[in-house]
């Protein structure tokens, strides 16, 4: 590589790295308890559990689950309705003054005997709900996920740059070598190079799924505004729908029209994933693929028919693909202990690099990159 | 620039690993995800041992 050439690179890995750095430091430290999120939850006693019956009781009717709950909190509508593979027992019921109130409640109820389960601690209480802002949106919606998104963009471009500079700064050290017999800035200069080129395509893959995350609410915006208004354009201009058609036979209805499929997810008129007439059902199946890939389905709310069913458009499955990638949490135990240590080392990636540019020295700063290249190396 | 000299080939094994840990669990459970935790892990275990590993201190030589 030409001189001029490293000395643009250290230039871009250079402002690249320090814009971001503050927020990266922020987002591996805050994602790290979100790794264990769920063994958190548990830890602090913030999960609410079904209780043990036999084995086989029967599931109650979906829609006295939904007049339980609707009758313990009066003047409230139905927003979402879910239920979890893990924990077949428990519906999950969200309630709000209005369909698209973001004054939401999050309930719980026992699937089999259509009672209310104790109130869960919104977002898994304050500690996990702290940390989870601090990662999703800095507590600025929309506009803080989409801060965090271009920061994870200047990642991106730093890992880049950082490649490119690996080599005419290693090139003359074995794969590995930390000089410790140097100064620490040589040390911690080694252990950048090495680190960063272990965990290099690891922070490539949760670094551009965690700003396609950060896309989230634009790209069901764009779905809800084409495909979405396409489906449901001939009940534009009909009067809201008074009466509710019947959940469980709207969910039955579904299952058929998706067979080998459950419903996991299901909208109410008028929210986000639905229409002002319509149930949006989503339905999941059994494989690999299929659980994480929901088929939606739209529901007439009036008279629990089946409007239409499509795939997911190919930017929300890649949306919904990504997810598991940034997440790190299908693969068991192992892989999340595996996510956690790839995190610490980056957050070493990011000290040691953030500690470079600080005792960069003012005889350093003003050699050109090149010649550190080479004295380096 | 050798782009697949010596420099680069413990850098695009460490990534093929990478890439064999990430998808393999998504792929599917049981043998998949063991396959994945054993590919990451490798990756985790080269990051560990270059990362921490101290120098032997020899006669002379400054730890």
């Amino acid at each position: 590589m030409t001189p001029i050439n490293i000395r643009r690179w250290s230039w871009v890995h250079k402002w690249s790295s320090l814009v971001s750095t503050a927020f990266m430091l922020l987002l591996c430290i805050t994602g790290l308890p979100l790794i264990y999120h769920h063994e958190i939850v548990h830890a602090l006693g913030n999960e609410v559990e079904a209780p043990a019956m036999p084995a086989g009781t029967p599931r109650a009717n979906v829609d006295d689950v939904i007049a339980t709950a609707l009758a313990a909190y009066p003047g409230k509508v139905m927003m979402y309705l879910s239920q979890d593979k893990e924990e077949p027992h428990v519906w999950a019921l969200t309630v709000g003054d209005s369909p698209t109130s973001n004054d939401y409640k999050p309930l719980l109820a026992d699937a089999r005997t259509a009672q209310m389960l104790p109130e869960p601690p919104l977002e898994g209480g304050k500690f996990m709900s702290l940390m989870f802002h601090l990662h999703v949106d800095l507590y600025a919606g929309i506009y803080g996920k989409l801060f965090l998104g271009f920061m994870g963009l200047l990642l991106l471009v730093a890992l880049v740059s950082g490649v490119v500079l690996y080599a005419p700064f290693t090139r003359k050290l074995a794969f590995g070598t930390v000089r410790h017999e140097r100064s620490r800035r040589v040390r911690w200069l080694d252990l950048h190079n090495v680190l960063g080129i272990v965990t290099l395509v690891w922070a490539l893959v949760v670094g551009a799924t965690g700003m396609i995350n950060t896309w989230a609410d634009l790209l069901l915006k764009v779905w809800q505004n084409t495909e979405l208004a396409e489906m449901t354009k001939p009940y534009a201009g009909l009067p809201p729908v008074t009466t509710l058609a019947s959940m469980q036979a709207a969910i039955a209805t579904a299952k058929q029209a998706a067979p080998g499929m459950d419903v996991g997810f299901v909208a109410f008129p008028g929210t986000a994933f639905a229409t002002p007439h319509h149930y949006g059902m989503f339905m999941y199946g059994d494989s690999p693929l299929t659980s994480r890939l929901p088929k939606p389905i739209l529901v007439d709310a009036q008279t629990g028919a089946v409007t239409s069913s499509a795939d997911l458009p190919w930017y929300l499955a890649a949306l919904l693909v990504s997810q598991p990638l940034h997440f790190g949490d299908y693969g068991g135990q192992a892989l999340k202990l595996l996510w956690a240590l790839l995190d610490i080392a980056t957050i070493v990636v990011l000290i040691t690099g953030l500690y470079l540019w600080i005792k960069r020295g003012k005889a350093q700063a003003a050699k050109p990159a090149e010649q550190r290249a080479t004295e380096a190396a | 620039m050798q782009i697949f000299g010596p420099i680069w080939t413990a850098p695009i094994v460490l990534g093929v690993l990478t890439i064999v840990g990430l998808v393999s669990a998504l792929v599917g459970d049981g043998v998949w995800d063991a396959l994945s935790a054993l590919a990451l892990g490798i990756v985790v275990a080269v990051g560990a041992w270059y990362g921490l590993r101290r120098p032997k201190k020899r006669h002379g030589a400054r730890g």
